[in-house]
């Protein structure tokens, strides 16, 4: 079966960029965190500390694999593994040139995405629960409400979207012609998106699943070696790849000057667009201080369910009168 | 094609048992989600796509995430069988066999084996939605005020009485 050994080719090429986007992702954020604190960061692994991200790696899978006795053994090898899986597989569905998409393109690419953020949680609340630590079992509960909240306002949003688009793929609705007001009011909706997408990663100011200073690591406390990496590893890649949706979604995907004639300008742009999203990201860690839950919660349910609420009602208007 | 549903379909009815037979909840909720996934793996080969997402976006992703965070919060006690009613055990089994035996009434004579020909109005998000608001609107909707009432009632039953101690919010 060729076709079947090309859609391997492209799963196992896709991962290991992914992968290392990562890897220097942990990087770039270090450096960037130093800079934002008047630190210099990594400086030793290399020319610029470049090195840094393979040193990690060897130390992270030359580590003793322990696994504490206290724990259920099974859920607690099989939660890094749920936690990282659908990080790498919403890539999926995502167009990365003209016509192009990651590895298909379907015509449920909106859902694809919704249905796997969905997934996301288990392994952080498996984790939580199999390592039998209170604080672990605080961390998992705290990220199942999170995550469980944030995703209504992250589903009305995308919804919004693909109503204004007219379509469910992604291949499409980056192809297709935007009105400039269209752009402005999507625009509109872009503070909202990341502040739901924020909370879906368990990204700072949102980490309270993981709260240094009171649930010693949250959901992984229990976790060391390359399992730990693992969590690392969802949680870093989880960044770019919504970034990829958020750049897809808002800003044009691959789109940008001579992208059409030049298809190999596609991926350039769509990396610029991610990188500026990553450095977004990094910047809110760096600014600002995190929340009390019940702040987070209310904040959530109070505020922006009902603003995706009112945003997607007059989508729907906005749709059927001018489009 | 047809071995590989076969093979779909027989990780699902493995998964299935794994609910029943696990001894921890949590096991049982993860075989849960086992088998809604493969579950949307036979959605995706009947071309229904849109069901197939729908069932782990609903399923897997809203509906055994709720489960595994009631089991978390209620605690993992062994639970201690011999105290167990039995009558529970004898109604469900009464049940199955009724179900069972109807679906098969049902489904002899109707089943091609191999066929796998698709759904006849596609099982795409546009189609699933046109048939949704034209021939079963009215359905849909009375569905949705049902799910109203449900969550109504069930903030009536949630809610403390007035005089009863606040209880810290866990989290």
């Amino acid at each position: 079966m060729p076709k079947l050994l090309i859609y391997l080719i492209q799963a196992v090429v896709l991962s290991l960029v992914v992968i290392t986007g990562f890897a220097y992702l942990t990087w770039l954020e270090r450096k960037l965190i130093a800079r934002f604190q008047v630190r210099i960061g990594p400086n030793r692994a290399g020319p610029f500390g470049l090195l840094q991200p393979a040193a990690d790696a060897v130390k992270a899978m030359f580590k003793e694999e322990y696994i504490p006795g206290h724990v259920d053994k099974f859920v607690y090898v099989l939660a890094p593994m749920l936690a990282l899986a659908p990080a790498l597989i919403v890539w999926a569905v995502i167009p990365i040139a003209k016509g192009v998409p990651a590895m298909g393109d379907v015509n449920i690419g909106f859902l694809w995405i919704l249905a796997v953020t969905g997934v996301e949680s288990f392994g952080v609340i498996l984790a939580g629960w199999s390592s039998n630590n209170n604080y672990s079992l605080l961390g998992a509960l705290r990220s199942a409400a999170q995550m469980i909240s944030y995703e209504i306002p992250l589903g009305l949003f995308l919804v919004s979207i693909a109503m204004l688009g007219g379509t469910f793929s992604l291949v499409e609705l980056v192809e297709t012609p935007r009105a400039p007001w269209e752009w402005i009011w999507i625009w509109l909706a872009f503070p909202f998106f990341f502040t739901s997408i924020l909370a879906e990663t368990n990204r700072s100011p949102f980490d309270l699943p993981e709260t240094e200073n009171e649930l010693v690591a949250g959901f992984f406390t229990e976790y060391g070696g390359m399992k730990f990496s693992m969590f690392m590893m969802a949680e870093y890649i989880n960044m770019i790849t919504t970034s990829t949706v958020v750049a897809t979604l808002f800003f044009g995907g691959w789109q940008g000057p001579l992208a059409d004639r030049y298809i190999w300008l596609g991926p350039v742009y769509l990396f610029i667009k991610v990188l500026a999203l990553l450095f977004l990201f990094i910047w809110i860690r760096a600014s600002i201080s995190r929340p009390r839950f019940d702040q987070l919660m209310r904040f959530n349910w109070k505020f922006m369910i009902p603003a995706g609420l009112v945003y997607l009602t007059v989508s729907a208007v906005v749709t059927v009168f001018f489009k | 094609m047809s071995v590989f549903a076969f093979l779909i379909g027989a990780l699902s009815l493995a998964a299935a048992i794994g609910v029943v037979i696990s001894a921890k909840p949590v096991h049982s909720a993860l075989f849960l989600m086992a088998n809604f996934a493969t579950l949307a793996i036979l959605y995706v080969l009947l071309d229904a796509q849109f069901l197939a997402a729908a069932q782990v976006i609903i399923y897997a992703g809203g509906i055994v995430i709720l489960i595994l965070f009631v089991i978390m919060l209620i605690g993992h006690d062994p639970a201690d069988r011999s105290q167990q009613v039995t009558w529970p055990a004898v109604a469900s089994l009464v049940l199955g066999v009724i179900l069972l035996a109807s679906l098969v009434l049902q489904l002899t004579g109707r089943l091609e084996l191999g066929g796998g020909g698709g759904i006849a109005s596609g099982g795409s998000p546009s189609a699933v939605g046109t048939e949704l608001f034209t021939r079963f609107l009215l359905p849909f909707e009375f569905v949705a005020i049902l799910l109203l009432v449900a969550l109504i009632g069930a903030l009536i039953m949630g809610r403390r009485e007035s005089g009863e101690p606040v209880e810290e919010p866990v989290g």
